[in-house]
């Protein structure tokens, strides 16, 4: 049984029009049906971009934004379901570590009334002095001085703010803390100090931690499961390893291709998959599987119609896309454009037309040789090259020429790029 | 000869009943030519002063500027405001790190766009709208017509980034310098936009000067990199030579400190402890001596020089420099 069991849970913001009565013209679907499960002990990294609904999630299972439908079982109860009072006394339990270390702080509080405030409301400690050793205690181990408790949030640095916030969630002594994005706003070297803090914690009090953020590499760093979310839904959960190993749906795909890794030697080498356009608005998503409209592999059945469930490929490896399998097989191919091609002239000028869809060709084409020495895409730079008159038709080429020195990774990274 | 060359720049704001704060304290570095140049540290570390410096947008007053900056010879710093105005936009370019801020929220896109071909090419009425257009779609927006009517709010963030850097590029500039330009974005965005700043740099051979706090992005961009702490250079060298051999403990110790996502799973990281406000100033010494694991009582006697105990062209600012017998963090 898992500590924490979220169960198809789906948060709609009403869109409200109208001078005097308040008509509801439409809902954003912030979260539309996400069901995921936290073991005791673990951390559960949850990825996606801004506007995914990933925060709101978080904040949904505290209950600070009401749940629309579905359940969150902590522990046995629904909390979901809980009358006002109840659900506070279950808050002690589930703490969150907000985003904004300054702007989570009240500027005129001092630490001791931060910290001692929550341990008052909820009845721990007879008194003040009581309280204050506890606080001591925890601030020496968040790695604060024990001076702190008369200082006010505005005397401390962005990695020390964060830390009170990491505080004020441990003097409730919670099962369950839930962080939001608890370090990107701190500098590099920060960040690091704040991590391992989080990861030492975890280990000496057996924390079960929900950790959201943008920043795939951090979650990978500190998470057993990681779960991807896009558009409201999770596309891809799988353990942390697995994951980074293989991803299996096209945004995770695409996701990872796109984290700048500080080695030059790996960043000329990697291929990277570019998406089209932005994310759509989560008040009017696509019909069927949400990401259909950006996915290099979309296919013409099934995608713009029908919304894949998330379905279980294997080793907890879970993915919601029509065509894991054939993707991963190579029989569904690209079939929209990776390249520069993704980012520049989806739609030309007439004046400029010849001229880019000359450099679409040429790009890949000139890259081909040099990604893989063998005799495949010599062949398909000269099919590109041959076709080239044709605008329409020589993107097409230009994507399989990329595809085909996608598909041998291997010798690509034998052979030195330069 | 380099396209810039700056020398020994540093920024001090002054302002009465305070003391002074030096924002750059003696920053050197070179762009060619078609030369991707990085700017990388933690914030505080003068790299967006460094860049507002060199475009002449700091306030005149409070404000005491040193040191040479040459742009093909001229001196960007001592120039007069009439002919740093048309050096703007047409020689120089800068794109900034919050899109929304950076354009005009009343104005449509296609006036902002038109206004700098109008300035520095004479285009007009049509014709200008034409050009716009067509500098929309080679940044890649959607429907550049209709866009070029819209608002700034009506576009989303990568979108307002593209039209900025449309803007940039709109006179073909010798030198585009990008202050954090993908920081407010998503990382598919992210991408996106690095790749067109890669293609235009390609194509136009023009040189960009990279502002950006992100190590990955630099890896992935830059030729040179300039690492700086507290306002100085501590460590130049390329790319490869930089991230294969870190030298100066700052930047040895910011490399070990980032999780990265080809890692192996269940190391803890190597933080530099404490934080930038733990700096001391240079003339006293090194400003990153209080953080350093390496530290001795020579780091706290006057400025370190810079020195090139690894490779020539990899100069290190550094009594105490991180040498091959330490593991380079993996």
């Amino acid at each position: 049984m898992s500590l924490l069991e979220l169960d198809d849970v789906k948060v709609h913001f009403p869109v409200k029009k109208g001078l005097f009565f308040d008509r509801t013209v439409g809902h954003v679907y912030a979260v539309d049906g996400v069901s995921l499960s936290i073991e005791a002990g673990q951390t559960y990294g949850l990825v996606g971009e801004s506007g995914c609904g990933k925060t709101t999630l978080g904040r949904a299972v505290l209950r600070l934004n009401d749940i629309t439908d579905g359940g969150v079982v902590f522990d046995g109860t629904d909390l979901a379901k809980l009358p006002g009072e109840e659900m506070r006394a279950f808050r002690r339990r589930l703490q969150m570590v907000f985003q904004d270390p300054l702007g989570s702080l009240n500027p005129r509080q001092n630490i001791e009334s931060i910290l001692s405030e929550g341990m008052a409301a909820h009845g721990i400690g007879k008194d003040q002095a009581e309280r204050r050793e506890k606080i001591k205690d925890i601030l020496a181990k968040v790695g604060l001085p024990s001076n702190a408790l008369s200082r006010y949030p505005h005397e401390f640095s962005g990695g020390q703010r964060q830390r009170i916030g990491i505080a004020r969630a441990l003097v409730l002594e919670p099962d369950v803390i839930i962080c939001d994005e608890p370090v990107s706003a701190l500098d590099v070297s920060v960040q690091a100090q704040v991590i391992n803090l989080l990861e030492e914690l975890q280990e000496s009090l057996g924390l079960t931690y929900l950790v959201i953020a943008h920043d795939l590499a951090v979650v990978r760093h500190i998470s057993d499961v990681i779960g991807v979310m896009y558009l409201g839904g999770l596309v891809e959960e799988a353990p942390s390893d697995a994951l980074y190993a293989g991803p299996r749906h096209p945004y995770t795909k695409a996701l990872m291709s796109a984290v700048p890794v500080p080695d030059p030697e790996i960043e000329d080498r990697r291929e990277r998959i570019l998406l089209h356009g932005d994310l759509p608005s989560p008040a009017n998503p696509p019909a069927g599987c949400r990401f259909h409209t950006r996915c290099p592999w979309v296919q013409e059945t099934k995608c713009a119609t029908e919304r894949p469930p998330l379905l279980d490929t294997g080793d907890g490896h879970k993915v919601a896309c029509h065509f894991t399998a054939e993707i991963e097989a190579g029989t569904v191919k690209r079939t929209l454009a990776t390249g520069i091609e993704a980012v520049v002239g989806t739609e030309t000028v007439a004046a400029e037309a010849e001229e880019v869809s000359e450099a679409e060709t040429e790009a890949p084409a000139a890259d081909a040789p040099k990604k893989e020495p063998a005799t495949v895409p010599a062949q398909a730079d000269a099919n590109a090259r041959a076709k080239a008159t044709d605008a329409g038709e020589a993107r097409t080429k230009a994507a399989d020429a990329t595809e085909e020195a996608a598909d041998a990774p291997e010798k690509a990274e034998d052979s030195p790029k330069t | 000869m380099s396209l810039l060359s700056v020398e020994e720049l540093s920024v001090t704001f002054t302002a009465r009943g305070r003391k002074d704060a030096t924002a750059v304290d003696g920053v050197s570095f070179a762009v060619d030519q078609g030369q991707v140049v990085g700017l990388v540290g933690e914030s505080g570390c003068g790299k967006s002063v460094t860049s507002l410096a060199l475009m002449g947008l700091l306030p005149r007053k409070g404000v005491r500027i040193g040191g040479r900056a040459e742009f093909d010879g001229q001196d960007l710093l001592t120039m007069n405001e009439r002919k740093l105005r048309d050096m703007r936009g047409s020689q120089l370019a800068m794109i900034f790190q919050d899109p929304l801020s950076s354009l005009n929220p009343v104005v449509p896109i296609g006036i902002q766009v038109t206004e700098i071909l109008q300035r520095h090419r004479g285009l007009k009425g049509e014709k200008a709208r034409k050009e716009a257009a067509s500098l929309l779609d080679r940044v890649g927006i959607p429907d550049p017509t209709r866009r070029l009517k819209e608002y700034p709010h009506q576009l989303s963030g990568g979108m307002r980034q593209r039209a900025l850097i449309a803007m940039a590029v709109a006179c073909a500039p010798r030198l585009l310098i990008a202050d954090e330009p993908t920081t407010a974005l998503d990382v598919t965005i992210q991408a996106q936009i690095l790749e067109l700043l890669k293609e235009l740099v390609d194509q136009e051979g023009t040189a960009l000067l990279m502002i950006t706090h992100d190590l990955g992005v630099v890896a992935g961009l830059c030729d040179e990199v300039n690492v700086l702490y507290a306002g100085r250079a501590v460590e130049s060298a390329g790319r490869r030579e930089l991230f294969a051999h870190p030298t100066h403990p700052y930047a040895h110790g910011l490399l070990g400190s980032i999780p990265r996502l080809d890692a192996p799973r269940g190391e803890p990281l190597n933080p530099i402890r404490g934080s930038i406000n733990d700096k001391i100033a240079w003339a006293d010494g090194c400003a990153f001596a209080p953080r350093c694991d390496h530290y001795t009582m020579e780091c706290l006697t006057g400025t370190p020089e810079l020195t090139e105990p690894r490779a020539a062209g990899h100069q290190v600012r550094c009594v105490n420099p991180v040498l091959p017998t330490a593991e380079v963090p993996a």
